[in-house]
């Protein structure tokens, strides 16, 4: 039997549901409304907002880049990263403790400070491409994500399969590819969608980092809101959840939603 | 040989670390050491200014209401959900990571629909007839302390969920059956085991709370300004780089304070905790 929970606990904890649910369905109804400022519930319905995505520019090309960092930020440092998981465990005598803390140290350094910084040392002064040091930027962020949930797929994984094939004369490389890989499938999708909707996300560091041309999304709606209170951003705002649903709906596939509560 | 390899594949990686967060960051917070006028000017300046007082005094104040308040308020929820079914307990986890995984940009927005003029609070309070105008609620610490536990809420909930899913029932069996009350039982058994996963999570609000942007520059604008947004815009309104260094090279030193600070509580309030 389990212990019982007084109910005005239950209520406040449903109280506090609601409160997290409440902005969002908000949001949702707002990007529905067919006036032409946000309000709340709509008056009268229409897509015509999703429409106004495409048609504003800014908005276009700002979802392409940052799809393109995102995705292309999670490759690269799933590159770097995956190996570096392997290297933490499975030479993890051989390497030093300091090691494994500094791929989480972009998580612990204030963000902000972060974005500052690469604008002052990297963007400024040298000739990369706004592109490059945006992607730059996105790959550090993304990092600790990757090595850290590669890496608690790799700690459950048993080093003498890998041996075993070795030794039975499987070239080292070959080996990471069919029998390391395949048994940390899911620690890699789940790193990756991870790592993908956290760069989608990014403001603190796209900040300083995006230019004349180039800007990120989140960026974009900032700007956005500044001068416009319409209901384009709200239907944004639910392009961006519904790929928030996608992102739980593969993840709960690979490693079951609990994975996301550790 | 064994360890040459480790360190081959750590690498990149570690090069990646290297060159773009601990060299840019160690610059940065080197060069408010080496403008004229001595090695402290910049921080005696920073504290000789009254408004960059305001903003530090303000954005500590944001962050210490926001991580009490979240703490209370996840703790509560996250018992209720520990104790949940197991059928419950998953939909409710779910619940709190859908806002988790949404942007710190939307979740924020949705505010300004809600507390605007012409948001649905102020259309509420008309209708009931509490207030004949709108009143004017963005813009305000307050708007930006709701935002901010709006925002910090969920993590707190799910770093306390597996903390609290730890303590036994049979543990708050016991001890209803030897006379406690369950207040008692909640204040004498449930918080004193849940201390290290409350003050993991209020490290993370704190330090998130302390360091963010998108959520004061919606909801505070440059009435509210906080640590964030002066870093912003000392650094991309007034090219004041030496100013913007020293604001992040102050924010480095308080969410070290508070790391270490909080450590050594915990240390104090559970002996077993490393």
């Amino acid at each position: 039997m389990r212990s019982s929970v007084p109910l005005p606990l239950i209520a406040f904890a449903v109280l506090v549901y609601l409160f997290l649910m409440g902005p969002l369905v908000i949001v949702f109804g707002a990007a529905l409304s067919d006036t032409s400022y946000l309000t709340f519930p709509p008056k009268g319905l229409t897509l015509h907002w999703f429409w106004q995505i495409w048609e504003i520019g800014a908005f276009r090309r700002t979802i392409v880049t940052s799809l393109q960092i995102a995705f292309l930020a999670t490759a690269l440092a799933l590159l770097i990263g995956i190996p570096a998981a392997y290297a933490l465990n499975r030479y993890r005598i051989q390497l030093p403790g300091w090691l494994s803390t500094l791929f989480v140290l972009p998580v612990l350094v204030p963000e902000i400070v972060l974005g500052f910084s690469l604008l002052r040392s990297v963007a400024v002064g040298s000739d990369l491409p706004i592109f490059a040091t945006l992607l730059m930027g996105h790959t550090l962020i993304v990092l600790p994500y990757c090595v850290r949930v590669v890496s608690a797929s790799l700690a459950s994984f048993d080093f003498a399969i890998e041996e075993a094939a070795v030794s039975l004369g499987s070239p080292p490389l070959k080996t990471f590819f069919t029998i390391v890989l395949p048994n940390i499938r899911a620690g890699v999708i789940a790193a990756f969608i991870l790592a993908f909707i956290t760069s989608v996300n990014d403001v603190s560091v796209s900040l300083f980092l995006t230019g004349p041309g180039v800007s990120t999304l989140p960026i974009q709606i900032l700007a956005h809101v500044e001068q416009f209170f319409d209901p384009v951003v709200a239907s944004v705002s639910v392009l961006l959840m519904l790929l928030t649903v996608a992102v739980m709906a593969v993840v709960e596939r690979t490693l079951g939603l609990t994975f996301l509560a550790k | 040989m064994r360890r040459l390899t480790g360190w081959m594949l750590s690498l990149p990686a570690l090069a990646l670390v290297v060159a773009c967060l601990i060299l840019p960051v160690g610059a940065t917070i080197l060069a408010t050491f080496a403008e004229p006028g001595g090695p402290f000017a910049p921080y005696v300046a920073f504290f000789n200014s009254g408004f960059r007082r305001t903003v530090l005094w303000r954005t500590l104040e944001i962050a210490t209401i926001t991580t009490l308040v979240s703490l209370v308020v996840g703790f509560l929820t996250a018992f209720v959900v520990s104790r949940a079914p197991p059928r419950w307990r998953s939909i409710l986890i779910i619940a709190a990571v859908f806002p988790l995984l949404t942007g710190v940009v939307v979740r924020s927005f949705a505010w300004l629909i809600v507390l605007g003029k012409n948001g649905i609070l102020n259309s509420f309070l008309l209708w009931v007839g509490v207030v004949d105008a709108p009143l004017s609620m963005l813009y305000t610490q307050g708007s930006v302390i709701v935002a901010m536990v709006y925002l910090f809420v969920p993590l707190m909930i799910l770093t306390l969920v597996g903390v609290l899913e730890g303590i036994p029932d049979d543990l708050l069996q016991a001890a209803a059956s030897l006379g406690a009350t369950p207040a008692a039982t909640f204040r004498q058994v449930v918080f004193p085991l849940a201390v290290p996963g409350l003050i993991v999570g209020a490290v993370l609000v704190f330090t998130g709370s302390f360091t963010a942007y998108a959520t004061p520059q919606l909801l505070g604008g440059e009435r509210q300004m906080v640590m964030g947004t002066l870093l912003h815009q000392r650094a991309m309104v007034a090219f004041d780089w030496a100013g913007a260094s020293t604001v992040a090279a102050i924010m480095v030193v308080v969410t070290i304070l508070v790391v270490l600070g909080m450590t050594r509580v915990a240390k104090r309030l559970n002996p077993m905790a490393t």
